[in-house]
């Protein structure tokens, strides 16, 4: 393998993280406060098609962001409202808000391409060459040539990580996340907290379906999230619910996701390894998750996760 | 020594009680109707926000399930898969397993049952049943294995699941592309020889001895789970791991046997439909019914019976829809937008319900 095609395989990584790593650090949230949040998939899913909605007829693929964050919002709403105020599964929930996302984005997507005849192509966001940088010979094409989005995921890594320790907010975050009566008996709104934390994961989970419809894409396709918000998820767990953690986790799918293309580019043709069926190189992303989970081990995940909090049972 | 009063007093707490068990009976049964109901309603609003008349579109719906005696029949057998599929997570669900992993287990229940039955050559009875034998296997290899993984290295299994469902349909494509493919240029398996094929039931259509199969794993899983020491470990599992663990229950197995039962549950809903009406295995022959299973078990309140009847209504619903595409140009994936809907109002009214309860409990006449 030269160096330009290794190059290309770790810009694609990157590239590739991205709408897990949006996905994760959102869900992160959800998860530390005490909520798991399997909707991942549904939320990015909508994400995706409204972003590409929006731009495609304001022609600004920024206002089709701001459009799939509010969507994501408003699901997330709808998905707290279930689980925290009246305290059902959020499991089953969940389950339950990604089926309604995938009939809800293809009915709408359906009948908007049987409205329009032509190409349903969407202006996409412009690559941003960081200034300097971006001259390195190497390293500026591999890190400082990419869509501002995905400067934006990675910065919110470290972001998150001050947020969660350094924070009054993220240490009301992580207390209600393992023991909500302890928290609500020194005041903190445990509620809210959800609230908030489940509307924020449902934010960034649309913005990680942005990045995949009108990012690297220009346009949306059915069922193209593929599972990614599973992968997320399980990123959160493979990270042990730290956003470093998560980040690296997210990486190693992310690289597991463009090692897979590449392959069906032909990446391995030159060292003489005989062409593999299309089948194999898709299911590597899901066959290196699940090895993933098996070495993570007895996961520890926060005390007070997938439990409703109701006050009156003391 | 109890005087009048306490007497007065511990009837009015009786009856209070009582009338809390009779609410709980008959919100048992009404909260799916209710569910399904309110699905319907904000589906409504739904299809009206994109310009699409309601009234119409559920007429076509209706008529589309039920407008004539083959069209019944055609909700009959769409309802086969669901029903098995339905089981298979309604059985997993009690034992504190949540399968959302029947999507893969039809699959490779499919892929084994077709190979079965193509590369076989056995007289009638014998291939049809070795057949379906194959289909119980890859159903139950695939859902042994989440089930394993979860009791013995506690990973999640709705994660384990969904990430198998890829690789089973990815797995399938591959034999289906590959070493099971026809010759010629359709992607697709042969036939499954006439020896493997499921018998039809009623002349003139196209139902099958499958759906004879599906009622009799309705009775088997309920005598299963209610009347035999098996489905009471199962459930104990379920209702509370660690007290089942204390009176000596062995929980990862019984975990591993569930999901071991309910993939070959899932596996017959692949098997029966490729050997009964399909024959031939191709990409994506299963349009989700793996996931329509979970609205089935959890509209059929988690209980064999209910899961038969949800099963039909979906099937109903499934075929319907098709007619609802071709009226009003609402494309067929509209169900979930319905069944998702059904499911969180059922889950939704349950938990709220709680509080009524409660208060019942506590009313004084």
């Amino acid at each position: 393998m030269d160096i330009d095609a290794f190059i290309a395989l770790l810009h694609a990584t990157i590239r590739l993280t991205t709408p897990l790593l949006f996905a994760a650090i959102g869900g992160l949230f959800s998860e530390r406060s005490g909520v798991i949040n399997i909707a991942l998939e549904g939320k990015m899913l909508l994400g995706a098609l409204i972003g590409f909605m929006i731009a495609y007829s304001t022609g600004n693929p920024w206002l089709g962001l701001l459009g799939a964050m509010v969507a994501g919002a408003i699901v997330a709403l709808l998905f707290a409202y279930v689980t925290v105020t009246l305290g059902a599964d959020q499991i089953v929930t969940a389950v339950a808000i990604n089926l309604i996302m995938v009939g809800l984005t293809g009915v709408v997507f359906r009948l908007m391409k049987a409205a329009n005849s032509g190409s349903l192509s969407a202006p996409t966001f412009p690559v941003w060459n960081l200034p300097l940088l971006s001259d390195i010979p190497l390293v500026g094409p591999l890190f400082f040539s990419h869509l501002p989005l995905v400067y934006l995921a990675f910065l919110l890594v470290p972001l998150a990580g001050f947020v969660f320790y350094r924070t009054t907010w993220g240490l009301a975050v992580r207390a209600v996340g393992e023991h909500p009566r302890a928290a609500d008996t020194l005041g903190v709104k445990v509620p809210l907290v959800r609230y908030l934390c489940i509307i924020w994961s449902g934010m960034m989970a649309a913005v990680g379906g942005v990045v995949l419809s009108i990012g690297f894409n220009s346009t949306f396709i059915e069922n193209m999230i593929a599972g990614r918000g599973f992968i997320a998820f399980s990123a959160i767990v493979f990270g042990k619910w730290t956003p470093l953690g998560t980040m690296l986790a997210s990486l190693l799918f992310g690289f597991a996701d463009a090692f897979q293309l590449r392959i069906q580019a032909g990446i391995l043709a030159p060292l003489g390894i005989p062409e593999i069926p299309y089948q194999f190189p898709v299911m590597l992303p899901y066959v290196v998750t699940l090895v993933a989970l098996f070495f993570t081990g007895r996961m520890h995940w926060p005390a007070a996760a997938a439990i409703p909090y109701k006050r009156e049972e003391a | 020594m109890t005087t009048a009063a306490q007497r007065a007093a511990a009837k009015t707490k009786e009856e209070a009680v009582q009338r809390a068990a009779t609410y709980e009976r008959v919100l048992n049964f009404l909260l799916p109707i209710l569910a399904v109901l309110a699905s319907f309603l904000v589906g409504s609003i739904l299809l009206w926000i994109l310009n699409v008349n309601p009234i119409e579109a559920y007429t076509a719906l209706i008529k589309g399930a039920f407008g004539t005696q083959r069209l019944i029949i055609t909700t009959l057998l769409k309802s086969i898969p669901l029903i098995f599929a339905g089981l298979a997570v309604t059985l997993a669900y009690r034992g504190g397993v949540f399968n959302i992993g029947a999507e893969g287990q039809l699959y490779m229940g499919a892929l084994l049952a077709v190979w079965a039955g193509t590369a076989l050559v056995l007289p009638y009875p014998w291939h049809l049943l070795v057949a379906l034998l194959l289909g119980v296997l890859g159903g139950m290899i695939w859902g042994a294995i989440p089930g394993y993984l979860k009791a013995s290295r506690d990973m999640n299994e709705i994660i384990v699941t969904i990430l198998m469902n890829y690789i089973a349909i990815f797995t399938v494509s591959f034999f289906v592309h590959g070493p099971l493919k026809e010759e010629g240029w359709n992607t697709q398996t042969p036939a499954v020889a006439e020896t493997a094929q499921l018998p039809i039931i009623w002349e003139g259509t196209r139902l099958h001895a499958g759906f004879y199969l599906a009622l009799l794993a309705v009775v088997l899983v309920y005598i299963l789970l209610f009347h035999t020491t098996v489905g009471y470990r199962i459930r104990m599992v379920g209702s509370n791991k660690d007290a089942a663990r204390y009176v000596g229950i062995k929980t990862t197995t019984v975990m591993a046997l569930t999901m071991a039962l309910s993939g070959g549950l899932a596996g017959l809903a692949g098997a029966t439909e490729l050997l009964g009406v399909q024959y031939r295995l191709i990409d994506n022959f299963s349009p989700g019914w793996g996931f329509d299973a979970i609205a089935v078990a959890l509209v059929g309140r988690l209980h064999p019976v209910g899961a038969l009847l949800a099963a039909l209504f979906f099937g109903a619903m499934r075929n319907g829809a098709n007619s609802m595409q071709t009226a009003v140009k609402i494309d067929v994936v509209v169900v979930y937008i319905l069944q998702g809907l059904a499911i969180i109002f059922l889950i939704g009214g349950a938990s709220a319900n709680n509080r009524i309860r409660r208060w019942l409990e506590t009313w004084k006449v």
